[in-house]
């Protein structure tokens, strides 16, 4: 029993690091835009799938993932600047229907290009599981686990000691003042969509050889990543990415204690409840609305 | 112009029958695109004035279709009590769920109604004794109407069109009543409504009522009308494809809702050739009419028809 509960517990804290990648690129959207960005979802599958072509077409996978994480930061940046900068200041249900609009986009073109066969990539190191402590673990899951450290590590080191990231971090505090101290908020804004896109795509690749990819493999892990945001308080990136690690362990728990089929409801009336009681999200600070 | 609108609708739906007769695509098209507009311009009681955004009304829709198919064909029930059973579930679980669900607000409402969507979903998906799980369950029988079954093409195409306009006559009565003010004062700002002394929470929960009873009863009717149900037709594409209707025609604008349902269900249907190409395009439109007219296809250009309009007469006096 108490083997099988570690092993959930790894397989959540896997497929957890990856809801963390996805939430921590919510939290950067929408701190530099207070726009939620549906289509994040959209730019892991875009990773992974460009990346699975490029392989497929004969790449070394360092080149091929260099070049996926490129494009999908190039789509996050047209998608900033053609569908986020014209609607600046519109309501939020306006811009909930744009990033909507744009996740079906990227979806429609993934389905014209990859049609809707379900793709892997090649593990990174071999697919020898390692047995640790009553549990297996593959090697790949070792690698999402370090890269997820790693990315969130500098992603935090970026926020907190960098004059670009304070700057970042500036413009989610209040904007006008942002901009009245000399900060160039449009600059901002596509640094927080590329940064955002370049994450999304990480995590697609990293998890491509865990679990197939297709066209429609960004809808649920963006909405997750959604969820993770919401549960560590929107707008903290560290919160993000605890309340990721959360989803996946409760998902994993959830999936091998009560059923796999009712995964997605068990993470989503958790994420209800916060909703209800917490609505500043657990690992948030309170903020009261302004009128 | 609202009882205007209202008998373009009455005489349009009439005459489409008489103008082609036995027409496939006016018949069944013209079915779905009057369950549509009856999601529509419930879903955009709650978007458009009390400006709400829901993106899990197709729960409420298939509530209501999963209500009358397991009630008819599991427990023999007739098949409008199945319907009054539907709506009352629909209604109840829209009432408890309106207060929590209601005081979030922007992106926190889109969460919780988009898990409460999905939740949903996988209820009917996992339920595999009771709703047939993803397969769906078959042999609904036809509605009947007090002796009167509902079975022919020409027979639903009348009852779904007698639902429709019964469906924008209600609305545009609601949206003028003394709760559709209150409500288009939330919409403006909240805390003025509450100042002004309307209480909001209880506007707030009743629109959420209403416009998940409309999507419920039209549920019963697409259950009945397509004698099987699965849980693919309340997906949260389907949520998200009821919240593009609202926005296409435009909101707060019942004609507008109902404008938006008739586009994007004959879009739907014609585009049934170029099956691949139909999400780009979906998702493209969203897109575009967000960016270029916020306040959507109908309002937009009723409101650009207005002002032609008004300067052509302009220029008529001056001269």
């Amino acid at each position: 029993m108490l083997e099988q509960l570690f092993q959930f517990l790894v397989t959540g804290i896997t497929v957890g690091s990856l809801y963390a990648l996805v939430g921590l690129g919510f939290a950067l959207i929408y701190n530099a835009s207070d726009v939620v960005n549906f289509a994040q979802g959209e730019f892991v599958m875009l990773g992974a799938m460009t990346a699975i072509s490029l392989v497929a077409a004969g790449f070394p996978l360092p080149l091929a993932a260099v070049v996926a994480i490129l494009i999908t930061i190039g789509v996050g940046l047209a998608l900033e600047r053609f569908a986020i900068e014209p609607s600046l200041g519109a309501s939020v249900v306006t811009t909930i229907i744009i990033t909507i609009g744009a996740a079906i986009v990227l979806r429609g073109v993934a389905l014209l290009i990859w049609g809707k066969d379900f793709h892997a990539l090649p593990a990174f190191s071999g697919d020898t599981p390692i047995h640790l402590g009553g549990a297996t673990l593959l090697p790949q899951s070792l690698w999402v686990m370090g890269a997820a450290v790693l990315l969130v590590g500098l992603v935090r080191a970026f926020l907190n000691r960098t004059l670009l990231g304070k700057a970042l971090l500036a413009c989610s505090f209040n904007r006008a003042a942002a901009q009245l101290v000399g900060i160039n908020v449009r600059v901002m804004l596509r640094l927080a969509y590329g940064l955002s896109a370049g994450l999304g795509a990480i995590a697609g690749i990293l998890i491509a050889p865990i679990t197939f990819s297709s066209y429609e493999a960004g809808i649920m892990l963006g909405l997750k990543g959604f969820c993770a945001a919401i549960i560590g308080g929107f707008g903290n990136p560290m919160g993000a990415v605890a309340g990721g690690l959360l989803l996946g362990v409760l998902e994993a728990l959830g999936a091998g204690l009560i059923s796999s089929g009712y995964k997605d409801a068990i993470v989503f009336v958790f994420v209800l409840m916060v909703l209800f009681f917490e609505p500043t999200g657990l690992f948030g600070h309170k903020s009261a609305d302004r009128v | 112009m609202r009882l205007a609108g209202l008998v373009v609708f009455a005489v349009g739906a009439a005459l489409l029958p008489v103008l082609f007769p036995d027409n496939y695509f006016v018949l069944v098209v013209g079915v779905s695109v009057g369950l549509y507009v009856i999601l529509a311009v419930g879903l955009n009681l709650l978007m458009g004035y009390a400006g709400q955004i829901s993106l899990g009304h197709a729960a409420f829709f298939g509530m209501g279709a999963y209500a009358s198919a397991i009630l008819t064909t599991r427990f023999a029930w007739p098949s409008l009590l199945a319907m009054l059973a539907g709506l009352a579930l629909a209604g109840l679980v829209a009432w408890v769920l309106a207060r929590p669900i209601l005081r979030l607000r922007g992106h926190y409402l889109a969460m919780a109604t988009l898990g409460f969507g999905i939740v949903v979903h996988v209820l009917m998906v996992q339920s595999v004794a009771w709703t047939g799980g993803p397969d769906g369950m078959g042999s609904i029988p036809p509605l009947n109407l007090l002796g009167w079954s509902v079975d022919t093409d020409l027979r639903w195409y009348g009852v779904v069109a007698v639902a429709m306009l019964l469906a924008i006559w209600l609305s545009l009565n609601i949206v003028d009543s003394r709760i559709g003010r209150a409500l288009r004062a939330v919409r403006g700002s909240e805390f003025a409504a509450q100042t002004l002394g309307v209480d909001t929470t209880r506007a707030k929960t009743q629109v959420f009522v209403v416009s998940a009873l409309f999507a419920a009863f039209a549920g019963s009717l697409f259950a009945h009308q397509q004698a099987f149900v699965s849980p693919d037709s309340f997906s949260l594409m389907v949520s998200v494809e009821l919240v593009t209707m609202v926005v296409l025609g435009g909101m707060a604008s019942t004609f507008g809702a109902a404008f938006g349902a008739i586009t994007l269900t004959v879009l739907h249907e014609s585009l049934v050739v170029f099956e691949d190409y139909e999400m780009l395009i979906h998702g493209a439109l969203l897109m575009l009419v967000m960016i270029f007219l916020p306040q959507g296809l109908f309002v937009g250009l009723s409101q650009g028809a207005r002002r032609a309009w008004r300067a052509i007469r302009f220029k008529g006096i001056s001269e």
